[in-house]
């Protein structure tokens, strides 16, 4: 038997039907009949927002921080708009996003109506794949197609754009089991004869490196929980992409840390040196890869991945397995373990012992002061005084990011939230505020920068009227300090517009919004500053006055390869020349 | 360099195939797109070239199976042999993209291309262009006392040919409709 209901309800009627217990959205004319219909129930909360671009990456937090895709619902015109930005963050970040838009009624599209633009043309690029629906009976299987392409394969953001006389109309109701989800069938199963040729060349390397990504952190818990067997079953070190944090513990004994233009010397130099690069679920981003040509010129490359084009995008590699992370190294760690469990044993000693010299390196030593509070060390209190709590972190984008990925360790997948692909100042506040939404008694925090979190600093209104208490850890230098580092490295100490005047006093402003707030300066007084934030019930901003011309280290500069890192200030005076000064 | 082996090509699912990777030699692919016709789909193959810096040489469209609602899409593209790679792996991403086939490199295929020429003259152009169209099998579709329009039927290569003779002869105005293209044999 199909039910029939109006559009607006069908939406409703989705949702519920796809486990969604959270929406976060905006209201605005062409969503109002849907508005409508969550006023008249009670399974699904919606969160008001403050500004659309807010909604989405709130709900990419929720999304990164339970597994399960992000809800949002804007209205058309500057509601959709509002939304590219974080649709774009997501589809670099791979994070399942369903985004539902109002549109103005078929009747009126294309003449230029109130709050019209072209949503489907606007976010074609910046999604998986969106739909418009111009017919009510096919709006509930749209939906639940959406839901589908979101989260099978690599996960990404899609779009719904719903016409208002869509919503108001009646139809029948498909529920998700009776839908289509078409030929869209991503391949999940790795080809065996590839997965046991890598099993070969791991039962023989003697400089191996597992470089891991936020492919692995997508795949689940279960993938997370069979790399570490595999890992600490051949012993090989383990390096992972600012997305991938997590997937292996911080406290485990393979751990290098992240890798990258700003990750650890260890890491990097083991990539640059290695004969067996596993590159799992990362997709050799530029952040990771510093130089091509110069890109771990000695190692054979296996490469598994769910999407066919990261193969042999970037770099090429010798061994590409197609397929999802949790399946395929499920395969090989059972093929492996068919065969022996077998490694070289004998090299593997060597390798650690050429990694360990490169710990010895210690290239996260920075000059502490006692008058003033170094970035870095207030990265190292927070992390000290909140390690082992049900803690989630989510970041802005800059040297705060990057010192957070540096001092924070992470043992748990799904627990650490940044923007690594579109590198999105603003992400922070409101991802914190989707994650504390999914996880109302943990700890959560937002470290951030004071020039990224101004960019969306409404949404702490969202945080008090709904009771959110995250935590805002704001390492406040008054300048937008990676550009400002680039700028002393490559434009001759010109800080052109980096600095910020007239920052608002970050205590009053808490006080407006109705949470608390806190300025220290003093480097004897950070621990405390930092418990009471942590002891506060409710939203708090820490305002962390900071060295201003602290700069991140270690460094690959633009245009070098992995062994060419400069690992403090002595070093990088004219590092960056040529060719790499155009790179970004 | 290690001594690890590794088979070439070992993963039978990937975009990887055994040509040389790493040549700067700029190939000619014609690739063969079937999609869900549904609105927005030409913009999405087309956006992904534009948005990646891809080249478009030629584009055909049209719907193929009415039932199924499929449409074909033939595209003639330039690139290195990893630019051809991923053109065809980003293809495969779009959602409502069935299959990519380059039939390049897939075994023998015919491609034909069909213009449409308007010729203007009169006196010895006029016989010429007419002893010419015969020779090109072109068909005079419309005629005037001081005009022809020849439609062709034909390789790319013999369309630029036709056109290069037509020049001289008064070609006023040309329409091409870009290559249509199948793999030969049964298959």
């Amino acid at each position: 038997m199909t039910r029939q209901m109006t559009g607006a309800r069908m939406v409703v009627q989705a949702l519920k039907d796809q486990g969604v217990d959270t929406v976060f959205g905006y209201p605005g004319g062409a969503v109002l009949p849907i508005y409508d219909e969550i006023f008249q129930q009670n399974d699904i909360r919606h969160v008001l927002v403050r500004h659309e671009q807010g909604a989405v990456h709130a709900a990419e937090g929720y999304a990164r921080s339970t597994g399960k895709p992000g809800v949002v619902l804007v209205t058309s015109g500057p509601g959709a708009t509002n939304a590219v930005t974080g649709l774009t963050d997501a589809l670099l970040d791979s994070i399942p996003l369903v985004v539902l838009s109002g549109q103005v009624p078929t009747f009126m599209i294309g003449t230029d109506g109130f709050q019209e633009a072209d949503t489907v043309g606007i976010t074609r690029p910046c999604t998986k794949h969106n739909w418009l629906v111009k017919d009510t009976e096919k709006l509930s299987e749209t939906i639940h197609q959406a839901f589908h392409v979101a989260t099978t394969g690599r996960p990404g953001p899609t779009l719904v754009d719903i016409p208002k006389d869509v919503q108001f109309a009646q139809g029948s109701y498909t529920p998700p089991a009776k839908s289509k989800t078409d030929h869209y069938q991503p391949t999940v199963k790795g080809d065996i004869d590839a997965i046991t040729d890598l099993v070969e060349l791991i039962e023989t390397a003697e400089r191996p490196i597992f470089y891991t990504g936020g492919g692995v952190i997508n795949s689940g818990p279960g993938a997370c929980q069979i790399l570490r067997e595999l890992v600490d079953g051949t012993g090989f070190p383990i390096t992972s992409t600012l997305m991938g944090l997590g997937a292996y513990p911080a406290t485990g004994d393979k751990w290098l840390g992240m890798l990258g233009m700003h990750g650890l010397y260890e890491a990097n130099m083991a990539m640059h040196d290695c004969d067996l690069m596993i590159n799992v679920g990362a997709r050799f981003d530029d952040r990771i890869t510093g130089r091509i040509d110069a890109f771990s010129p000695g190692s054979q490359k296996a490469h598994i991945d769910i999407d066919p084009s990261s193969i042999n995008k970037v770099i090429h590699v010798d061994l590409p397995i197609v397929g999802d992370v949790g399946h395929v190294l499920e395969d090989l760690l059972r093929i492996w373990k068919s065969r022996g469990r077998k490694t070289n044993s004998d090299a593997l000693k060597n390798w650690w012992k050429q990694i360990d010299a490169w710990k010895e390196v210690k290239c996260l030593t920075y000059r502490n002061s006692d008058k003033i509070i170094k970035p870095q060390y207030a990265v190292e209190r927070l992390e000290a005084l909140t390690r082992g709590k049900d803690r989630y972190v989510t970041t802005e984008v800059g040297q705060h990011q990057m010192w957070a990925a540096q001092f924070m360790g992470f043992d748990e997948p799904g627990r650490w939230m940044t923007s690594g692909g579109l590198g999105t100042m603003g992400y922070g506040l409101p991802a914190s505020v989707g994650v504390q939404q999914a996880h109302p008694d943990a700890l959560v925090i937002n470290v951030a920068g004071d020039a990224s979190w101004l960019m969306n600093m409404q949404e702490m209104g969202t945080a008090v009227q709904f009771r959110l208490p995250i935590k805002q850890f704001i390492l406040n230098n008054e300048r937008l300090g990676m550009v400002r580092q680039w700028q002393q490295l490559l434009h001759g100490e010109r800080y052109s517009h980096s600095w910020s005047e007239s920052l608002p006093d970050f205590v009053k402003l808490a006080e407006a919004f109705g949470c608390k707030g806190r300025l220290v300066k003093d480097p004897a007084e950070l621990d405390d500053a930092i418990q009471e934030m942590l002891d506060y019930d409710g939203p708090f901003i820490l305002d962390v006055l900071v060295e201003k011309h602290e700069n991140c280290f270690p460094m690959i500069p633009s245009g070098e390869p992995h062994n060419k890192m400069l690992l403090g200030e002595v070093e990088a005076t004219d590092a960056i020349q040529g060719a790499g000064a155009t790179l970004v | 360099m290690s001594a690890l082996k590794i088979k070439k090509g070992a993963s039978r699912k990937s975009a990887y195939d055994l040509r040389d990777p790493n040549s700067e030699v700029i190939e000619t692919h014609t690739l063969a797109v079937t999609v869900d016709n549904e609105a927005g789909v030409l913009a999405r193959v087309i956006g992904l070239f534009s948005g990646r810096g891809y080249n478009i040489d030629s584009l055909t469209v049209a719907e193929v199976d009415h039932l199924g609602h499929t449409s074909r899409i033939t595209i003639v593209t330039r690139g290195t042999p990893a630019v051809i790679e991923q053109i065809k792996a980003q293809l495969g991403r779009i959602v409502p993209v069935h299959d990519v086939h380059d039939l390049t490199v897939e075994g023998p295929s015919v491609e034909r291309e069909l213009a449409l020429f308007k010729v203007h003259g009169t006196g010895n152009d006029r016989v010429e262009a007419l002893r010419l169209a015969d020779i090109f099998r072109a068909n005079a579709v419309d005629s005037t006392l001081e005009s022809f329009v020849f439609e062709l039927t034909g390789t790319p290569d013999k369309i630029d040919a036709f056109a290069e003779l037509m020049r001289p002869l008064g070609l006023v105005e040309m329409a091409r409709t870009g290559v249509a293209a199948l793999s030969r044999g049964k298959e």
